[in-house]
C-alpha cells in the first residue's frame, strides 16, 4: 500500500482489503487482548471503591458505571493512524511540550552570555536527552560546517599538528558517560532561597553519552612533553575562543576525550558541534565547545574565566583560583519544587547523584528534615563521573515533609550541608554548592525549595 | 632453507618498513604539520608571564577614542555600566594598589564585584580583548587598539597614568600595581590533578549518620509570596502526566492545593500553533546582531522587540526606515546605529514588529 493510493481520490476499499492475511489476524488478536484488559481494568476500578475517598481523587470511579475514557473508544483505537517517517526526525508528544530548556528570569541581560536550565523535575533515568541538554554560551552559539573546522596542537610538542574532523572520526575512539555540571549550578542559593524548582537550583546539570577520541592519543602524535607540559590550554573557534587549563595528569589519565559523538549521535550545536573536549568530573566551563585548538605549556594560563569568573570567593576576601572539581552532590528530582502531590499515598522518591572523584557509594533519603535517614536504592549502571539514579519508595501521609537526599563518593566524601558548607566557604563564593537541599511538601501537596535551620 | 632465509629476510624488511611508519606516529595518514603562518594565526593566548604577549604599544588617549566607539554602548563611558555586563571599573584604592589586595572585597556590604577589583594578572585583559572583544565583531580590534583599550582602562582604575603608553615593554610594570595580584590562592583541593601541589583534604567532613541526626528542623529560608510567579506559571513548566503536577502559581496558592487548574493550564499549551513566519524573523534578529542590543519583551540597551510593536503598531514604512538609518532620543540616551543589512530583510523585520512581534 503507497501514499498514492490513499492520495489517489477514488473511493476507498474497506480497511481490511489494505491488509495482509498476517495483518489481519494481528489485528484480532489485538482486539481480543484489549478486550481481556477492559476488563481487568474494570475491575481495578471496582476495586478502588473500597479505598479511602482520598486515595481515589486522582482515579475517581464515575457513576456511569465506568471511564468515559474506556467507555466510549478513542480515536485511535477506531480509526487509522499515521504512516512511517511522517517525521524524518521524531519529536517528542506534543503532550510533553512542557519539558523546556528555560532561562532564569533576570540572571542575564543578554541570550548570547547566558545559560538555560534542564528541566531535571521531569526527566527519567541518567542520560539528558540532547535536546533538553542544558546551555551556557559566552558569545552565543553556532551551527559550523565541519567540512571547515580544524583542530590544532601545538606548544610544548615536537610536531605542530593539524587534523580535520574526518581525520579525528578516523582514530581509535571511546564512548563513555560523564555528567556536566557548571561550576555556578546552585549559585544562586549560597545564602537564601531564590529560584522554586530544581530547574532553576540544579538544571546546569546534564548527562550524556560522549564518543571521540582519548586527547592523550592526540597530544602522543604530535609529541607532545609529557613530563614539562605540565597544562593544556584549550581554546574554542567561537567568537569569545573561550580558553581554560587543563591539568596534564587528568589528560594521560586517558579520561579527557576530544568528542564529536553525544548519545548516539553527533554533538549538537549548542553543545559544541562538531567537537568539544570533556573534561569528567571538572566543571563545565573546562569542556571546550567549537574546540579548535590545544596548547601545551609548562604553566597555567590564567584566561578571562580563570581569573576573573570561576574564581571562589572566600570570607577572607581571598579567591580561591583553579578550582574545577565538582565535588559530591545530589538532588531530589521528584518530589520537588513547584510541584504538586495529587494525593497521600505512595510515592517514589527519585532523584539524582554524582561525583566528579569517581562512582557514588550510596544515597541516603530523609523525610523529615535531616533527623533520620533511609538508604535509597541505586539504579544501575553507576559509572564513574556520571548521573547516578536513585529511588526509595516512600507513604506520604498528608502532613508536612522535607525531603532531603545526601550522597556519598567512592572517595568516602559525604555531601555537606549548608551549615558545613557556608561555615569554611561563606556564602559569597557563588561556585561549587554541592549542599543538601531541602524541599518542604506542605500539606496541601504543593512542594517548596527551602533552607531548614 | 633458502626459501625459509627469503622469507625471514622479508620479515625483517617489513619490520624495518613498519619502524619507518612507527617514527611517523602510531596512526599513518592522520593529521599534518601546522604551518608557521597556521600557528600565527590562531595561537594568539597570552600568558600571566607574557608569553605569546605581540610586540606593540597603545596610549591612554588612542584608547579613549576606541572605547567610545566601540566599547561604551555596553560598558558605559567609565566602564561602570551595568545595563548589559557587569561593571569592570570601581571598588579598587590607592591603597589596593599597594597592598594587591582589593579590601573591598572582604567586605560582605560592598554592592557588587567590577572586573578590576578581582583580576590579578593584566594579561588576562589583553588576552581577552584581543580575543573576544568587542561583543559583536570578536578579534577585529589591532594589535595597538588592544595595548590602548587595556591602557584606557587602566587608566580609569588609577592604575596608570592619563598619559600613559602602554607596550610590550612596560607590561610587568603594570603587573606589579594590579590591585588583586596577591588575591588568589591555589591552595586547595578543587584542582583534579597534582599540578599545583598539596591540598587534597576536602572543604568538609560530613558524616553518614541514619536515626536521630539532628534536632527538628525550623524551615529557616523559603520565597516569599509575591514571588510565586516570578520564574512564570510552573504548571507549564512540568509533565501533565504523572505523580505530580506544576502548581499553578498564576493564581495564589489555596489550601486544597492546585493540581486541577494546572492540569488545564498545561493542556492549553500543547495547542499554541507553531508560527513559521516570525521563527524566520527571530533567526534573523540573531544573524544581523539586533539581539544584542534588543531583547524579546524587555530592554537591554535599546526597547525590547514587543515593548517598540506597543509604541509603533502598523507603521512599517517608519520602522524599516529606523532599522536602516538609526536613531536616538526615541527610547533614551543611547543612540542605535545605522545597521547594514538587506532591504527585504529590514521590511520583513519592520513587518513583524509592526504586528506585534509575536514568537
Amino acid at each position: 500500500m503507497s501514499d498514492e493510493s490513499i492520495r489517489s481520490g477514488r473511493v476507498q476499499k474497506a480497511p481490511e482489503n489494505f491488509l495482509s492475511r498476517t495483518c489481519i489476524k494481528e489485528v484480532f488478536a489485538e482486539s481480543k487482548k484489549g478486550r481481556r484488559d477492559f476488563i481487568r481494568n474494570a475491575f481495578a476500578a471496582a476495586a478502588g471503591v473500597a479505598a479511602p475517598v482520598a486515595m481515589a481523587q486522582s482515579n475517581p470511579v464515575p457513576s456511569e458505571g465506568g471511564d468515559s475514557n474506556i467507555l466510549n473508544l478513542p480515536e485511535h483505537a477506531t480509526g487509522l493512524g499515521q504512516g512511517v517517517a511522517t517525521e524524518g526526525y521524531g519529536k517528542p508528544s506534543k503532550f510533553e511540550a512542557n519539558l523546556q530548556r528555560r532561562q532564569s528570569p533576570g540572571l542575564t541581560q543578554t541570550t548570547q552570555s547566558s545559560v538555560s536550565f534542564a528541566p531535571l523535575q521531569s526527566l527519567f533515568g541518567i542520560v539528558t536527552p540532547s535536546g533538553l541538554h542544558f546551555e551556557r554560551h559566552h558569545q552565543g552559539w553556532w551551527d559550523i560546517d565541519p567540512s571547515k573546522h580544524r583542530f590544532m596542537v601545538n606548544g610544548m610538542v615536537k610536531k605542530n599538528m593539524v587534523f580535520t574532523v574526518d581525520e579525528i572520526m578516523r582514530l581509535p575512539s571511546v564512548s563513555r558517560f560523564h555528567f556536566i555540571e557548571c561550576g555556578a549550578n546552585t549559585a544562586v542559593e549560597w545564602g537564601n532561597v531564590a529560584v522554586p524548582t530544581v530547574q532553576y537550583t540544579h538544571g546546569m546539570l546534564s548527562c550524556s553519552e560522549f564518543t571521540g577520541v582519548p586527547l592523550i592519543t592526540l597530544l602522543e602524535l604530535a609529541g607532545a612533553d609529557l613530563k614539562n607540559g605540565k597544562f593544556v590550554l584549550a581554546e574554542g573557534g567561537e567568537g569569545s575562543s573561550m580558553t581554560r587549563t587543563i591539568p596534564m595528569s587528568l589528560i594521560t589519565s586517558g579520561e579527557v576525550i576530544v568528542a564529536y559523538g553525544q548519545n548516539g549521535e553527533m554533538l549538537r550545536p549548542e553543545n559544541g558541534y562538531p567537537l568539544r573536549l570533556v573534561v569528567p568530573g571538572v566543571q563545565g566551563v573546562s569542556w571546550i565547545k567549537y574546540l579548535r585548538r590545544v596548547e601545551v605549556g609548562d604553566k597555567p594560563y590564567g584566561s578571562k574565566d580563570e581569573a576573573i569568573h570561576y574564581m571562589d570567593l572566600q570570607p577572607g576576601g581571598q579567591h580561591r583560583q583553579y578550582s574545577n572539581l565538582q565535588e559530591v552532590k545530589s538532588v531530589v528530582t521528584t518530589p520537588s519544587g513547584g510541584q504538586v502531590l495529587l494525593d497521600k499515598g505512595f510515592y517514589n522518591i527519585t532523584g539524582l547523584a554524582w561525583s566528579g572523584k569517581g562512582k557514588i557509594k550510596r544515597v541516603d533519603v530523609s523525610a523529615d528534615g535531616g533527623r533520620n535517614w533511609r538508604q535509597a536504592r541505586l539504579e544501575t549502571p553507576v559509572m564513574s563521573k556520571a548521573l547516578s539514579r536513585f529511588n526509595l519508595d516512600w507513604v506520604w501521609d498528608g502532613k508536612p515533609a522535607i525531603l532531603q537526599s545526601r550522597a556519598q563518593d567512592e572517595a568516602g566524601h559525604v555531601q555537606p550541608t549548608y551549615q558545613q558548607l557556608r561555615a569554611v566557604r561563606g556564602t559569597r563564593s557563588i561556585y561549587h554548592n554541592n549542599a543538601i537541599q531541602s524541599w518542604l511538601v506542605q500539606e496541601n501537596g504543593e512542594v517548596k525549595n527551602v533552607q531548614v535551620s | 632453507m633458502s626459501r625459509f632465509r627469503n622469507a625471514m629476510m622479508g620479515l625483517a624488511l617489513l619490520t624495518l618498513a613498519s619502524l619507518g611508519a612507527a617514527q611517523d606516529g602510531k596512526y599513518p595518514g592522520v593529521g599534518r604539520a601546522a604551518t608557521p603562518k597556521e600557528v600565527a594565526k590562531w595561537d594568539i593566548d597570552v600568558r600571566p608571564d607574557f608569553k605569546g604577549l605581540p610586540a606593540g604599544l597603545g596610549s591612554v588617549a588612542k584608547g579613549q577614542e576606541v572605547w567610545e566607539s566601540k566599547c561604551a554602548q555596553c560598558h558605559g563611558v567609565f566602564g561602570e555600566s551595568n545595563e548589559v555586563f557587569s561593571p569592570l571599573i570601581g571598588g579598587t584604592t590607592a591603597k589596593d594598589i599597594q597592598t594587591g589586595r582589593v579590601a573591598n572585597l572582604s567586605r560582605s556590604d560592598y554592592p557588587g564585584r567590577t572586573t578590576l577589583m578581582k583580576v590579578p594578572t593584566v594579561s588576562t585583559l589583553w588576552d581577552y580583548i584581543n580575543r573576544a572583544m568587542p561583543w559583536t565583531n570578536p578579534k577585529t580590534l589591532s594589535t595597538e587598539e588592544v595595548y590602548a583599550v587595556t591602557a584606557f582602562m587602566l587608566n580609569l582604575a588609577d592604575i596608570v597614568p592619563e598619559n600613559y603608553v602602554l607596550s610590550d615593554k612596560n607590561m610587568a610594570e603594570v603587573q606589579a600595581r594590579m590591585p588583586n595580584r596577591n588575591g588568589m590562592s591555589t591552595q586547595h583541593a578543587m584542582w583534579p590533578g597534582k599540578e599545583f601541589g598539596v591540598v587534597s583534604k576536602p572543604d568538609t567532613a560530613n558524616k553518614i549518620c541514619m536515626q536521630d541526626c539532628r534536632p527538628e528542623p525550623k524551615v529557616a529560608s523559603l520565597l516569599p509570596d509575591f514571588a510565586r510567579n516570578a520564574h512564570g506559571n510552573l504548571a507549564e513548566q512540568t509533565r501533565i502526566v504523572g505523580p505530580q503536577r506544576g502548581a499553578d502559581t498564576s493564581r495564589p496558592e489555596t489550601k486544597a492545593g492546585t493540581a486541577p487548574s494546572a492540569v488545564t493550564a498545561a493542556a492549553a499549551t500543547v495547542s499554541k500553533p507553531e508560527n513559521n513566519e516570525a521563527k524566520a524573523v527571530v533567526a534573523s534578529l540573531g544573524k544581523y546582531n539586533c539581539t544584542a542590543c534588543h531583547g524579546m519583551d524587555k530592554k537591554i540597551v535599546g526597547p525590547g522587540f514587543t515593548e517598540i510593536a506597543k509604541k509603533h503598531a502598523g507603521k512599517v514604512d517608519y520602522l524599516a526606515g529606523k532599522i536602516k538609518a538609526g536613531g536616538g532620543g526615541v527610547w533614551g540616551q543611547i543612540p542605535m546605529p545605522a545597521q547594514v543589512l538587506p532591504e527585504a530583510d529590514a521590511r520583513k523585520i519592520a513587518e513583524w514588529i509592526s504586528k506585534g512581534a509575536s514568537k
